[in-house]
C-alpha cells in the first residue's frame, strides 16, 4: 500500500472475490459477449498460481479438457469476473502447482482438506 | 493560457474499462504551478512564462532564488521552469496558478522526462542491435560485429553507433492519450509508459502533433 493505491481504489471489485488458494478446485464465471448479446461462461478448474497484489493481481486456473491440458488466467479486479466459487480446497504444500503440468491422471490428484466441509456449507 | 504542466512521476498501474479492457496507466503527480515571471518580447526578446512547481521551505533554496520568489510574490518552490509562447497569445499574469484541469479525458500530451541512467551499455541495450544467437557455435553473442569497411575508407566513419553511457538524457515522449484527470487530487493518468524514475520530475504538455479526437467507441 502506498499513497497512489487510494486512486485504484474505484477500479477495484465491488463484489470481492471469495478467499481461495492454490489447489483449491473453482468455478469461474466470467461474461463474454457474442455480438449484442452477453451471457456467463464457466470455466471450473485447480488454482495453479496466484500473483501480484493490488489492480494486477491475477490467478491461474488449471483443467484437462478432451485428455488436453488448458490453462487460463485471470486478472482478480476484472469487471468481466463475475464471480468465484470455491468448490474443494486441498491441502498443497507450495504457492505454484506448476508440476501438474508434468503430471498425468492419478497423479495430479491432491490430498482434500479436512475442513473441506465448512468451504462447501 | 499554459498548455503545460510540471510534475512528479508517481508509479505505474492498470485500470479497467466497463467492457473488461485493461488500461497500463502512469500516475502523474501534476502541478498545481504557479507562475513566478512572464517574459515578453518588448523587456527580454522573446515571450515566455516561467513556472513554479513542488513548494519548498525556505532554509533548502538560496537567497538569490528566494529574491526571485520574493519579487514575484510567490511562495518558494523547489522547481522552476519556462515555457514558450506564440506571437499573439495571451500570456497570464504573474502569481496564476497552472493546473492538471488544463487537459482533459482522450486529449493527448506529449510527457518529457530525464530517463533513468544505464551506465556503460553495449550496443544491443543502447542502439537495440540484433546480436547473435546465443549457441549453435556462436562466439560472440552481444557484440556489435564490423564497424567499418576495407582500404577504403580505412577509418571508422564519425557517428558509428557503439557501445558506451547510455541513459540521463531529456527524453520526450510524443501522444500518450490521458486516461484520466484529477483535478482536486492533482493527479493525471497518463496511458503507457513515461521516462524517469518514480519521483522524478516531467513536464506535460499539450501534444504537438496529435490533437484530442471526437470521442472514440467504447
Amino acid at each position: 500500500m502506498d499513497k497512489y493505491s487510494v486512486l485504484e481504489q474505484e477500479f477495484r471489485r465491488k463484489n470481492p472475490l471469495p478467499e481461495f488458494a492454490p489447489g483449491d478446485v473453482i468455478d469461474v464465471s466470467v461474461n463474454i459477449k457474442e455480438g449484442e448479446k452477453e451471457r456467463v461462461q464457466v470455466f471450473s478448474g485447480t488454482v495453479i498460481a496466484r500473483r501480484g497484489t493490488g489492480l494486477g493481481a491475477s490467478f491461474t486456473v488449471r483443467r484437462i479438457v478432451q485428455g488436453e491440458g488448458v490453462e487460463r488466467t485471470f486478472p482478480v479486479h476484472s469487471p468481466k469476473i463475475a464471480n468465484v466459487e470455491v468448490k474443494t480446497r486441498s491441502n498443497v504444500r507450495r504457492a505454484k502447482l506448476y508440476y501438474l503440468r508434468d503430471l498425468q491422471g492419478k497423479a495430479t490428484r491432491l490430498k482434500e482438506r479436512m475442513d473441506n466441509r465448512e468451504a462447501k456449507s | 493560457m499554459a498548455d503545460m504542466i510540471l510534475g512528479r512521476k508517481g508509479r505505474m498501474t492498470q485500470l479497467f474499462t466497463d467492457d473488461g479492457r485493461c488500461i497500463p496507466v502512469t500516475i502523474v503527480e501534476a502541478g498545481p504551478c504557479t507562475v513566478t515571471q512572464v517574459k515578453t518580447a518588448e523587456k527580454d526578446g522573446y515571450r515566455a512564462v516561467q513556472l513554479a512547481f513542488d513548494p519548498a521551505k525556505e532554509k533548502s533554496l538560496s537567497k538569490p532564488v528566494l529574491g526571485h520568489f520574493k519579487r514575484a510574490g510567490v511562495d518558494p518552490h523547489r522547481v522552476l521552469r519556462e515555457l514558450r509562447f506564440e506571437d499573439g497569445s495571451t500570456l497570464p499574469e504573474v502569481g496564476a496558478k497552472v493546473l492538471c484541469s488544463i487537459f482533459e479525458k482522450n486529449h493527448f500530451v506529449d510527457v518529457i522526462g530525464w530517463m533513468k541512467g544505464r551506465g556503460t551499455a553495449g550496443v544491443m541495450k543502447r542502439h537495440g542491435f540484433q546480436g547473435r544467437p546465443g549457441s549453435h557455435g556462436h562466439m560472440c553473442q552481444r557484440r556489435p560485429g564490423s564497424i567499418g569497411m576495407h582500404s577504403y575508407p580505412a577509418r571508422v566513419w564519425k557517428g558509428k553507433r557503439m557501445a558506451g553511457h547510455y541513459g540521463t538524457t531529456r527524453v520526450t515522449i510524443q501522444n500518450l492519450e490521458v486516461v484520466r484527470v484529477d483535478a482536486e487530487k492533482n493527479i493525471l493518468m497518463i496511458r503507457g509508459a513515461i521516462p524517469g524514475p518514480t519521483g522524478g520530475l516531467v513536464m506535460v504538455r499539450a501534444s504537438k502533433k496529435r490533437k484530442p479526437t471526437p470521442a472514440k467507441k467504447g
